[in-house]
């Protein structure tokens, strides 16, 4: 599934509909993936509206923004586009903030699903209060994020550690800000789970790792790696909590958020535009590799 | 969390979304339409946040005149270059006070000021101020001058030239004090690029940059003397110092060629002693010298609170902006190459 089309500008409204989408999708693949081949033939006059409505609006919100962003990033010719992307300090930016999301995504990926497996299959004193916490990262301001962050891990930090202004700093915020997504992609998912399933394989003389990777996983896979990409493309675009916290030093912890600012700030537009073209392309990679590994898992089922 | 609870959350922050929305476009259209009683002028005010205090007090006498009598104010504050550009894509505005000439340049290109703004005696300045060395209180590292900065220990924080403006003045005075002091180009590269050796974050604003030190990043801040006056004003506990060799800082202000009149006269009230009385309060050095200068809290000596360093240089004592931006800051400029050399080996 292609949550939100994946794209920057979307991401604050996607955790609400990748949770919707992997609702929607919680059972096997093929049984949602029928009606799609066949409403494309079976459009009565109120679902072609909704459709125009459906259109119309993602046009307006994201399909025109995104358009203007490219039309932006060539008013430069390939030269500019060129000159901008190959800037090594560009180069050194992107490059952490694609290594630290693939890193975060990665752990997300593990640890959301813990997450969200401990919430809904554990009955324990304090759940409710968990799942109302889970989702601080998605309400705090992120400058917020990043003044709580440098108490914690700066050089006041309470725990003996000073990783201010260093790599590790841009790996915890991401972390941070990003936690969210997994748990609440898998966690309605988890819930639809028939758990009757699993006791017919345990019946059936399948060990519990067996019944994991050919009943549970293929399962959660459509689920998780929305959430993943979501994750992925909210850590990319990051800027807010990194502010005090990363120290912005280029070549060591700019990301590569502070170098479109810069380029606005320089009143260089056109470069700003195409630094911002190549973290959708990013991002379009990240999903679609998701994508196809969620097909292939799935395919287990 | 249910799927019912869920979508009862989704409904909450959808209403919350509108009502912000709501919010938001009400006061767009408080500031577009705003109806004026009978008889009072209402003028816009765009400016970065450093001043606003200074601006509103300055305001307030500016009522008691005659031509301020019946003026009211739409203020928008926030950094100096958004807000520039801010006006540049129609933010309505009859005067803009920024931290930057070139952030009144844009909109002179624009056709939004006219090309004489810098004709009046202060050439269009409107607020001067000094790059200053901030340590912690009682200067446990001994720091006396620039030269100190680069020596084993220190942890220096200063905004980020490249995302913030105003934060190029601590890098120019940084350089300029060694050519200053007798030194050469060459020597003022190298004293650069120990500077940054010894740089430890480089926060995107002035304000971002202070936390930054008072959270304990670093045991030096480059700023600016009315920021640290100011955050003694508040009750910050930090000593400053002002080098021998220094930068004087001038912030630009300027009224727009289709603004109400009012607003020359507000820009006129500005310039005099009474307006520029109001800055000297909030730790900004006064550009009319016939201004008095009562005492100013959080100053170093609030008694005599702005002591004119011996080499205090401009910024046209380096060329002006634009030479300044190519020589420095552009892509190929200095410092992304010092950047580069210092990031690399760190």
């Amino acid at each position: 599934m292609t949550p939100s089309a994946g794209t920057v500008e979307a991401q604050q409204l996607a955790p609400t509909s990748a949770a919707e989408g992997a609702t929607s999708v919680g059972g096997p693949r093929n049984r949602h993936r029928l009606p799609r081949a066949k409403s494309a033939t079976t459009l009565t006059p109120i679902s072609g509206l909704g459709l125009g409505i459906a259109l119309t609006w993602f046009s307006l919100l994201v399909l025109i923004p995104l358009t203007a962003v490219l039309v932006q990033a060539s008013a430069g010719g390939w030269q500019a586009y060129w000159d901008a992307l190959t800037s090594p300090q560009t180069l050194a930016a992107l490059k952490l903030t694609v290594g630290q999301a693939v890193l975060v995504t990665g752990v997300n990926i593990i640890m959301g699903t813990a997450i969200a497996w401990v919430l809904v299959r554990d009955q324990f004193v304090g759940k409710r209060l968990l799942e109302v916490v889970i989702d601080i990262p998605f309400a705090l301001p992120t400058i917020v994020a990043g003044l709580v962050l440098l108490s914690l891990y700066g050089p006041s930090s309470p725990l003996g550690v000073n990783w201010a202004n260093t790599r590790i700093a841009v790996f915890l915020a991401f972390l941070f800000v990003t936690l969210p997504f997994i748990v609440r992609t898998v966690q309605p998912v988890l819930l639809e789970l028939e758990q009757e399933v699993e006791e017919a394989a345990a019946s059936l003389g399948a060990r519990r790792s067996t019944t994991f990777r050919l009943v549970i996983l293929p399962s959660l896979a459509p689920a998780i790696t929305s959430g993943a990409a979501l994750s992925f493309c909210r850590a990319i675009s990051e800027y807010g909590s990194l502010v005090l916290l990363s120290g912005n030093l280029p070549y060591s912890t700019e990301v590569a958020s502070v170098r479109i600012l810069s380029s606005v700030e320089g009143d260089k537009l056109t470069e700003a535009a195409a630094l911002a073209s190549i973290l959708l392309v990013v991002a379009l990679i990240v999903i679609i590799t998701l994508d196809l590994i969620s097909r292939r898992v799935a395919r287990y089922a | 969390m249910s799927i019912r609870q869920l979508a009862r959350v989704r409904a909450v922050a959808a209403l919350i979304a509108a009502a912000s929305t709501a919010l938001l476009t009400g006061c767009v259209g408080g500031a577009a339409t705003a109806p004026d009683a009978a008889g009072t002028t209402t003028l816009h005010l765009v400016g970065y946040a450093v001043p606003k205090e200074a601006n509103n007090a300055i305001q307030k006498k500016f009522a008691e005149t005659p031509e301020g009598k019946d003026v009211t104010w739409q203020e928008s504050y926030g950094p100096s270059g958004d807000q520039s550009r801010a006006v540049l894509n129609g933010l309505k505005a009859d005067y803009v006070n920024f931290s930057l000439e070139g952030d009144v340049t844009r909109l002179v290109k624009a056709g939004l000021v006219a090309e004489d703004w810098k004709s009046a005696p202060t050439k269009g300045i409107v607020s001067d101020s000094a790059v200053v060395i901030v340590v912690q209180k009682g200067n446990p590292l001994g720091i006396k001058d620039w030269s100190d900065l680069t020596k084993p220990g220190v942890k220096i924080v200063t905004p980020n030239p490249a995302s913030s403006g105003s934060a190029r003045w601590n890098i120019l005075a940084a350089y300029q004090q060694v050519i200053a002091n007798g030194g050469t180009d060459a020597e003022a590269k190298a004293y650069l690029t120990k500077f940054f050796n010894h740089v430890a974050a480089l926060p995107g604003s002035g304000r971002d940059a202070t936390n930054a030190f008072l959270q304990g990043a670093a045991n030096v801040l480059i700023s600016y003397e009315n920021e640290a006056i100011l955050a003694r004003q508040a009750g910050e506990d930090f000593d400053y110092i002002l080098p021998d060799a220094t930068i004087k800082i001038e912030n630009p202000g300027a009224v727009l060629k289709d603004a109400n009149p009012k607003a020359d006269a507000y820009l006129d009230f500005v310039l005099s002693t009474a307006g520029q009385e109001e800055f000297v309060k909030k730790g900004f050095r006064p550009v009319i010298a016939a201004t008095p200068i009562g005492e100013v809290v959080g100053a170093n000596n609030p008694a005599s609170p702005f002591p004119v360093p011996p080499k205090l240089f401009t910024i046209s004592d380096l060329g002006g902006w634009d030479a300044v931006n190519a020589k420095f800051f552009d892509d190929g400029g200095l410092v992304p190459a010092i950047q580069k050399a210092t990031g690399r080996s760190q």
